[in-house]
């Protein structure tokens, strides 16, 4: 009886791992071991076309101390980042708040709010350099409609960023704006009438109720949105080169750069490394603070 | 009756608000599509001409002219068909076995699974490049596609396996009881089960593998290789002065996703919702 039952467990483990081995198989190959396959390339100087030799940490110091773009880079993209989830986060809340009203034509405004994060980033950067245009762009032609001075937008150091911003919030919030209008479905609505009935406007309400409900999904969106945002890349690709003057030098397009078009792949595996050293720190602080602002139902996760 | 006043100015305001959100949402788009059948003299104007009086459709003959967007749709769909068919059926298989098996170490390769969800896919990328050309697959589809076939996604996993574990776990006992094999069980009872969820992954993998761009680039060197969106950038490098050529050829890349968003909207909904997806 006994040994029945281990065969049926020792069948079922089988059959488990045969069935998940697809994912298994991809993590072995196109994760982990790349993952230490960085490590070792970033100890080296290979450059796709000679052999390549141990050189040590020699990438490393390189990197903080030579490299004239490590530093600006990380600059440029903390400022991109943080102005970037900042913002979506806002827009979304609000745009979510407004579609969780009980008015008609719910879905066709949802349809609509979703729909730039349908356009492809390089359809939709070959339209924002075109919207952005100094001369003949929509938006100048507003400004200048409207009496207002003309902006040189992507083609300032100083607007860079706050325009490439403006554009991701446009193609980047309909997914946010999605899981939060869910959350705020979610929030019970016996606990509103409550906060009115006894008095509350709608800032009460929404500061004891439904702030406090939606914070777990808050937290979701801005852990994702922070590392997707540091990944940025087409964007200043494609509309500005990394420019002017580097202010939209991305990290990825500096680590793309000293890989790919500079051919210093020991270089780039030490900027792959650093990335992974930075997307954990970022992770394991908001992880770390979450527990003081995010409330959970029964107190349980 | 103060009361219903106020509702009203409150109801109001909420579609005025909505109405300029969507406006910033929608008049990109119109000027994408409106800039595509216009003169470049008509473009030039101010104050700016809403909509032109003569359509001009050869903006998008001279665009095919000019950059072989045909071949970049065959290319793109040489690598979008197989990015669906092999999501679907390696993430189905991979969260099923991850869902409803117990095995030694699952739950540490489902903490794998969730890392690499928010793993940035550059850090991996050199080796991954190294990888592939010591295969000498470079400037082939083969990178592109044959990663999907192991596992199609971490995201797509996880999506899936929150989705076999709402079925009930009875399902599974009285079809062992009647002597199903797990392939069978799999084939035949889960799958219709979660049929909801696939389409959503199926979707979601269809417009990832479109819209990808990084590794198009990274991966395809030469002209008869390139994808819609590799071909597209190669045409603003070229082109970037010829303001309605180009938002023309943006159109060409654009109307497929839009037509399957429009198509496929209530699906994604749910996927997103369930989850929770970053683009």
């Amino acid at each position: 009886m006994r040994k029945r039952q281990f065969h049926a467990e020792a069948r079922e483990a089988i059959a488990g791992y045969l069935f998940a081995s697809p994912v298994i198989l991809g993590l072995l190959i196109w994760v982990i071991a790349p993952m230490i396959g960085v490590i070792l390339i970033s100890l080296t100087d290979w450059n796709v076309l000679t052999v390549p030799h141990w050189v040590g940490i020699r990438n490393y110091i390189e990197l903080f101390t030579t490299n004239l773009y490590f530093w600006n880079t990380l600059k440029v993209t903390a400022y991109y980042v943080v102005l970037n989830v900042a913002c979506t986060t806002l827009y979304s809340l609000v745009v979510a708040m407004l579609l969780n009203q009980k008015i008609g034509g719910r879905g066709i405004y949802r349809s609509i709010f979703y729909l730039p994060t349908i356009v492809p980033i390089v359809a939709s950067s070959a339209l924002w350099m075109w919207l952005y245009n100094p001369d003949f762009g929509l938006f100048n032609m507003i400004l200048q409609g409207v009496g207002l001075p003309r902006s040189l937008w992507i083609d300032s150091q100083t607007t860079v960023v706050p325009s490439i911003v403006l554009m991701s919030v446009w193609g980047g919030a309909g997914n946010t704006i999605v899981i939060f209008l869910a959350a705020l479905q979610g929030v019970p609505k016996e606990l509103l009438e409550a906060v009115e009935i006894d008095g509350g406007n709608w800032w009460h309400r929404f500061r004891a109720i439904t702030l406090p409900m939606i914070s777990p999904v808050t937290f979701f969106n801005v852990v994702t949105g922070l590392i997707a945002s540091f990944t940025i890349f087409t964007q200043s690709y494609v509309m500005t080169g990394g420019g002017p003057n580097n202010a939209s030098l991305f990290y990825v397009y500096l680590l793309y750069r000293e890989g790919f078009q500079r051919n210093n792949m020991g270089g780039a595996a030490a900027l792959s490394w650093v990335l992974i050293v930075i997307v954990s720190l970022l992770s394991l602080l908001i992880f770390r603070t979450s527990r003081r602002w995010i409330y959970y139902e029964g107190g349980e996760r | 009756m103060r009361l219903t006043a106020t509702r009203a100015t409150t109801k109001g305001l909420v579609y005025f608000a909505l109405t300029i959100g969507a406006a910033f949402c929608f008049l990109p788009v119109f000027w994408l599509v409106r800039s595509s059948v216009m003169t470049l003299g008509d473009i030039f104007k101010f104050p700016p001409i809403l909509w032109p009086a003569h359509i001009r459709w050869q903006n998008f003959a001279e665009a095919m002219q000019a950059s072989p967007f045909l071949q970049y749709f065959r290319n793109t769909m040489i690598v979008v068909v197989p990015n669906v068919v092999g999501s679907l059926l390696t993430a189905s298989m991979s969260a099923y076995g991850l869902g409803r098996f117990r095995f030694p170490l699952r739950n540490f390769w489902f903490a794998l699974v969730l890392g690499a969800i928010i793993l940035p896919p550059a850090v991996v990328l050199i080796p991954q490049f190294l990888m592939w050309s010591k295969l000498h697959m470079v400037n082939t589809f083969f990178p592109l596609i044959i990663p999907v076939w192991f596992g199609g996604g971490a995201f797509n996993v996880f999506l899936l396996r929150q989705f076999f574990l709402t079925v009930p776990k009875d399902f599974d006992d009285a079809a062992r009881i009647d002597g199903a094999s797990y392939w069978r069980i799999y084939w035949q009872i889960m799958i219709p089960f979660i049929q909801p969820a696939l389409i959503a992954v199926g979707l979601f993998q269809f417009l990832f593998a479109w819209n990808d761009f990084f590794s198009p680039l990274i991966y395809l060197s030469s002209k008869e290789t390139y994808t819609l969106a590799v071909g597209l950038q190669f045409f603003i490098g070229s082109y970037a002065t010829f303001w309605n050529n180009l938002m023309a050829a943006s159109l060409i890349v654009i109307v497929l996703p839009v037509i399957v968003f429009l198509i496929g909207q209530r699906y994604f909904v749910e996927g997103v919702t369930l989850t929770g997806i970053k683009g």
